[in-house]
């Protein structure tokens, strides 16, 4: 690429003015790539097929009223449902309040028959199964707080006082399990609900949660209103929604998050267009004469035009792929920092890294048309004389 | 003088511009011969047409109507592309103010004009070095234009200008910017472009003591020539 050097020596002409617009452009995809990573990482459109089949059934007044664990075996065999299992909060934290995580007293058998995504070895499956204070847990918490098979870990449960008054508890490691949904979902603890039953000072008999899941027979809709009515009128009425919109109601605690991104980068690519844009024409504006000397010396209008339309890509590319790289590695570092709060982590796919390209070879082109056609259909004679 | 001994032949151009809705006609029914190896020296007074008819020798312009042959090619009839084309092998240009593009040193001003060849990159490197040795200036090969004198800049433009071997060299006011002393060098260096390489040279100047260097002037007036031996 002959021209390489003349295009490079050109879009230096001046200085700062090409090192600032080089760093709006790399601020402006140093900004694309973070905020498509978190709208990705909130997007609750993920979720696998799996979760939209389950049903979860919570106390209608709030999710920390409690359930009796009678319930389950009632919904159980409700017709059209397939297997139930419950879950409850225990709210503990690992040495420090700081690193809290999610832990749950589980029915194990049930639980794993509903959440198959949960992979598990057979042989630590069965250990767990097998030792009344095991507990199994997701690899992404085994990855942050160093949890080995074999390890007695003690947690703090900042909500549950178990029959010697105190907070503290001790689980044995049995196994680590992967959420093969893709999800991420590996960043919970599980531990046996009959070993907390007994322990726990309080509330005994009670869960958080029922999670059902039907036998297709009927759909989902008339299950979880066959549920709520079973217990309508009684002590502890329940609400019963699929996990999906269970996620979704989640997600809009965070706004629409989609369209705030679509709406900043909007402005964003909008905002760069006019700065690289002002650059190009700027800069072919001051070489009027320079541009009818080329053409003097034989430079065609084609090769003109191709000149200053790579230069206006060169100076998107330059700034775009610093900011992505930037962004990339940025995006390592908050996911280590967001570990249990954003479990599935902060990355920037291979459709955002396409996305960015193509809006880089589009800054660059557009910005650089106008000028490129100007340039190209120059009139020697005119320019010459500076008429 | 035989076909072949001629150069350059124009043949009864007439170049007119539209001001508006005024047409101006600048050069009136023009005919001209520049033999191969002919060194000619364009006078006259301001607007009479000589950058005009400079232009249109060089192929940077067309005739409004007759034609221009060079080296027996038409190129009054020559479409945009393949005028560059002729322009980038068969024409060198140097201009009053020199024309060198600010952001490039001297030796890739002058390999401008290789950029257009098939030459490869250590082809052009050689082909620089032989410009700027002919025009005495080979130890400023990476100075940039800002880091050069009037002269040395003119003569940066002339090593560009011969660059890739032309056969006629069209200078516009070649001293036009520079001192008496500065002057008489570009001008001897023309003059032994033309005498030692064989380059025919039509050079339009105001100065009468730079037409001194020329085989012959023309005199420009008024759209219409007038010959007068040197
Ligand atoms: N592109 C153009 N459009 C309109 N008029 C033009 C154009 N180019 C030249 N002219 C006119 O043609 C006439 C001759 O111009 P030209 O530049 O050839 O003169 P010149 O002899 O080179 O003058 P000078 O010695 O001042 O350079 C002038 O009147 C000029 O205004
Ligand atoms: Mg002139």
């Amino acid at each position: 690429m002959k021209y390489f050097g003349l295009i490079w020596s050109n879009m230096w002409r001046k200085r700062i003015r090409t090192t600032l617009t080089i760093l709006s452009v790399f601020v402006a995809f140093l900004l694309f790539g973070m905020l498509s990573a978190f709208e990705l990482a909130f997007d609750g459109s993920n979720a696998s097929i799996e979760n939209a089949e389950r049903l979860i059934s919570v106390h209608k007044v709030s999710l920390i009223n409690f359930l009796p664990i009678a319930y389950v075996e009632r919904v159980r065999n409700l017709p059209g449902v397939a297997n139930a299992t419950h879950s409850t909060w225990f709210g503990a934290y690992y040495q420090e309040s700081r690193n809290t995580f999610g832990q749950f007293p589980v029915d194990a058998e049930s639980y794993l028959a509903l959440y198959p995504e949960f992979t598990l070895p057979p042989e630590q499956e069965k250990a767990w199964l097998n030792n009344r204070t095991g507990a199994v847990v997701g690899r992404a918490i085994a990855d942050q707080f160093g949890f080995k098979v074999g390890d007695r870990v003690p947690l703090t449960s900042t909500l549950w006082t178990n029959m010697d008054g105190n907070k503290s508890w001790e689980f044995d490691i049995e196994g680590v399990f992967e959420d093969s949904s893709g999800n991420g979902n590996s960043v919970y603890m599980l531990f046996h609900y009959d070993y907390f039953d007994e322990a726990r000072a309080f509330a005994k008999g009670e869960i958080g949660w029922i999670i059902e899941k039907g036998d297709g027979s009927r759909p989902n809709t008339e299950l979880a209103a066959d549920i709520d009515l079973m217990f309508a009128n009684s002590s502890a009425e329940t609400k019963t929604t699929d996990e999906a919109a269970f996620a979704e109601e989640y997600a809009k605690q965070f706004g629409n998050i989609a369209l705030i991104v679509t709406a900043i980068l909007g402005a964003v690519f909008f905002t760069i267009l006019l700065v690289n844009g002002n650059t190009m024409a700027q800069s072919v504006r001051e070489r009027i004469p320079e541009l009818a000397v080329l053409k003097t010396l034989g430079f065609g209008p084609g090769t003109i035009l191709g000149m200053v339309l790579l230069e206006g890509v060169l100076l998107a590319f330059i700034g775009g792929v610093a900011g992505i790289v930037a962004a990339k590695w940025l995006l390592v570092m908050a996911s280590k920092a967001m570990a249990s709060t954003l479990p599935g982590g902060l990355t920037l796919n291979a459709q955002t890294i396409a996305w960015a390209v193509a809006f880089m070879f589009l800054v660059g082109m557009a910005s650089g048309l106008l000028p490129a056609v100007q340039a190209m259909r120059l009139s020697i004679v005119q320019a010459l004389a500076r008429r | 003088m035989t076909a072949a001994d001629v150069l350059v032949e124009v043949a009864g151009v007439t170049k007119s511009y539209q001001k508006g809705k005024e047409t101006v006609e600048v050069l009136h029914g023009l005919d001209l011969t520049i033999p191969r190896g002919d060194f000619v020296a364009l006078m006259g007074p301001s607007g009479s047409g000589k950058t005009t008819l400079l232009n249109l020798l060089g192929g940077l312009d067309r005739p409004t109507v007759g034609g221009i042959t060079v080296d027996g090619q038409a190129i009054h009839a020559m479409s945009g592309g393949s005028l560059a084309k002729w322009r980038s092998t068969n024409v060198g240009f140097v201009f009053q103010f020199y024309n060198l593009l600010p952001v490039l040193s001297a030796a890739r001003n002058v390999e401008l004009p290789l950029l257009l060849t098939n030459l490869n990159g250590a082809q052009r490197k050689q082909h620089v070095a032989t410009a700027l040795a002919v025009v005495g200036l080979t130890d400023r090969a990476s100075h940039y234009p800002t880091e050069l004198s009037g002269g040395q800049e003119q003569r940066v433009a002339i090593a560009r200008a011969i660059v890739s071997d032309p056969t006629l060299l069209l200078c516009d006011e070649p001293t036009g910017d520079l001192d008496r002393e500065t002057a008489t060098e570009i001008l001897q260096l023309l003059q032994a472009l033309n005498r030692d390489h064989g380059k025919t040279v039509v050079m339009v100047t105001h100065d009468p003591q730079a037409a001194e260097y020329a085989k012959r002037i023309l005199h420009l007036d008024k759209g219409s020539l007038l010959e007068k031996a040197a």
